[in-house]
């Protein structure tokens, strides 16, 4: 074989082996929803939050509802995937000894933010935790093994682990929804099964006063960009490149 | 070579049956862990790690700490060091296993435990603290083994071997570094994330490690007929007074980086540490404990009339490992996590199930390291006899 007859054979090989890897990636489908080009993210109107009164808890009830999220008296177990703190925990890297009185003593939501750079999932020894071409932290309950370094990881302190089985302790089991086993971590996953649907989050559903709002960062029409562009909104500690896609309007 | 561990006197297998009965003690404790699970630690989801990591991560030094002899002996050709060598890698391949347990008893899912194989994942800092760890542990098996064996049969260890030896070296090195890096890369926890948690680290393996090993060799000649002689015990304590040195000096570095910035965020941690924080000192007296610890150790370690006196050498070598144990055993991974990334002062203690199943953990590892001691002691004294005239 001489040396053209050589690079032919070879770069012929190259082309057939790339051309076989782009049509499976293109026809897999596995992947389609990965590249939907979409940037999923929330907004949430602290002061149509707070209007409501400190007792409102539509979203965290629709939430636990529906993803089988069991309720522990000891707070030491406690799994939660939208819950509310205190403004000046919240937002602790903005401290303010002169905050208005209503955000003082009012609490806001607080969940995964999806990070744009999760530090999370950068840690995660078993790829159970990663992030989406949408934006979607994921979680894969039957990979994770509960080491809890996604825990360690998170500066939000958004992810819950199992300590004990939560079967016994949910109170209307769904068929519809995974309940997990102990021994796994956990956290909100923006309701990847009802967005798939073309729905919107539980929480988000269950706001009557439209306090949160969610919808794709990509589409300069959607109306999460327009609520952005008119209201000054602000985000959990930005200053440790994370890039949280949760916006607070305060 | 395996099958002198299997025999010795009344007094070696009662201490064997001691350490039997606590480690079963550990399983059962253990078990119930495993049906019920992690919450019976006193873990939360604001303390997600504790006692165990703790530990683990204070075994690391212990194993890393081999190096400290292996270097003179197999580097500098310290000829002192050639009856404890043995005696260090021995002692690290105990302290690996023991790292390895904490781990897995730390885990939610052990089951699962080899996801982290399956799935390898280049980014995560534990892939590669697990992958330090298993390599550590098969080159020390590889190498204690093919050494002693040699020295067994009277001739001299294979020349593969010393490659072996010196690759070694920096890999003891990685994988405390490694270990840092599992905590120093993470700016969710500030306490954590400084450059010289690695550097400190290994100061206090190379401290901590070695006093453990002047401890026990002074036992083992209390023990039996065994001694390394007075020069490679003194040779030693010089490694441990140095090392405890820097290891203070760079805690001192650590708070004055915090304090004379001011951030909270790095201040409120060590504030947890040593004047408790809002409320909550539980750790406070530990951690002076640590202070005194380490202040008696200074003094006996650096005057040299005191460290040249073994009286006086034993409880310097106990207070380094005491004060090291303490803050990095009780203190470091604890106040990581407090306060939280929401600045909450939320508490944690170790519960009874997690001392005892530590408890286990360590009798498995002291298990191993009689049983290696065992033999490597017994080859030893078949040699002395051996080469005894007729």
């Amino acid at each position: 074989m001489n040396r053209r007859n050589f690079i032919k054979i070879v770069s012929f090989g190259g082309a057939v082996t790339v051309a076989t890897k782009l049509s499976i990636d293109a026809f897999s489908g596995t992947n389609a929803n990965q590249h939907s080009g979409k940037r999923w993210a929330m907004v949430i109107d602290t002061r149509k939050c707070i209007a409501q009164g400190g007792e409102c808890r539509k979203c965290i009830e629709a939430c636990n509802d529906s993803h089988n999220i069991p309720k522990f008296e000891n707070p030491k177990d406690e799994i939660h995937w939208i819950w509310k703190d205190k403004f000046k925990n919240a937002f602790i890297t903005s401290e303010n000894h002169y905050l208005p009185q209503k955000l003082n003593e009012q609490k806001v939501l607080l969940l995964c933010n999806h990070c744009d750079n999760p530090p999370c999932t950068n840690v995660c020894p078993t790829k159970a935790t990663w992030k989406r071409d949408d934006g979607i932290v994921m979680m894969d309950w039957h990979r994770c093994i509960g080491c809890r370094y996604c825990i360690a990881a998170c500066p939000y302190g958004s992810r819950s682990f199992n300590w004990r089985d939560p079967r016994q302790n949910i109170g209307n089991l769904r068929d519809d929804y995974p309940a997990r086993t102990k021994g796994v971590v956990e956290k909100c996953t923006f309701c990847d099964e009802l967005i798939a649907r073309g729905g919107m989050p539980a929480c988000v559903s269950a706001c009557e006063e439209g306090a949160l709002r969610f919808g794709d960062l990509n589409n300069p029409d959607s109306d999460v960009r327009k609520i952005l562009l008119d209201n000054f909104s602000i985000r959990r500690k930005p200053e440790l490149g994370t890039s949280p896609e949760v916006y607070y309007i305060v | 070579m395996l099958e002198k561990a299997f025999t010795g006197s009344k007094k070696y297998w009662t201490w064997i049956i001691f350490l039997l009965v606590l480690i079963g003690v550990g399983g059962i404790f253990y078990l119930r862990q495993f049906n019920i699970g992690l919450t019976l630690t006193g873990l939360s989801r604001d303390v997600s790690w504790g006692f165990y990591i703790a530990q683990f991560t204070f075994l690391v030094g212990v194993a890393a700490s081999a190096v400290m002899v292996v270097l003179p002996y197999y580097l500098h050709n310290y000829k002192q060091f050639s009856k404890i060598t043995i005696l260090g890698e021995f002692l690290a391949i105990g302290a690996v296993v023991m790292c390895m347990l904490f781990i897995v008893v730390d885990m939610g899912q052990p089951l699962r435990a080899f996801n982290m194989f399956l799935y390898p994942t280049l980014n995560s800092m534990m892939f590669w603290d697990s992958v330090s760890l298993f390599g550590y542990l098969i080159l020390n098996v590889i190498i204690s083994m093919v050494t002693l064996g040699a020295e067994r049969k009277g001739i001299a260890p294979p020349h593969w071997i010393k490659p072996v030896i010196i690759f070694s070296i920096p890999w003891a090195v990685s994988i405390h570094t490694v270990t840092a890096f599992l905590y120093s890369g993470l700016a969710a926890r500030p306490f954590w994330m400084t450059a010289i948690m690695a550097p400190r680290f290994l100061a206090t393996a190379f401290a901590a490690g070695p006093a453990l090993l002047i401890l026990i060799v002074l036992i083992l000649r209390k023990l039996t007929k065994f001694d390394v002689g007075k020069e490679p015990i003194q040779k030693l304590a010089i490694i441990v007074t140095y090392a405890m040195i820097l290891n203070v000096f760079f805690l001192l570095l650590e708070i004055f980086t915090a304090f004379y910035s001011g951030i909270h965020e790095h201040t409120l941690h060590f504030q947890l540490l040593y004047t408790g924080l809002e409320g909550n000192n539980i750790l406070v007296p530990f951690m002076w404990a640590s202070v005194v610890f380490a202040v008696i150790a200074l003094y006996l370690m650096i005057n040299p009339k005191t460290r040249v006196n073994e009286k006086f050498l034993i409880i310097g070598c106990a207070s380094v490992f005491l004060s090291i144990w303490i803050d990095k055993g009780l203190g470091m991974i604890v106040a990581g996590f407090i306060p939280n990334p929401l600045g909450q002062t939320v508490m944690y203690a170790p519960t009874i199930t997690e001392i005892m199943v530590s408890v286990g953990i360590y009798s498995i590892g002291i298990l191993i390291i009689t049983g290696l001691y065992k033999i490597a002691l017994s080859v030893r004294n078949q040699l002395k006899y051996s080469t005894l005239p007729d």
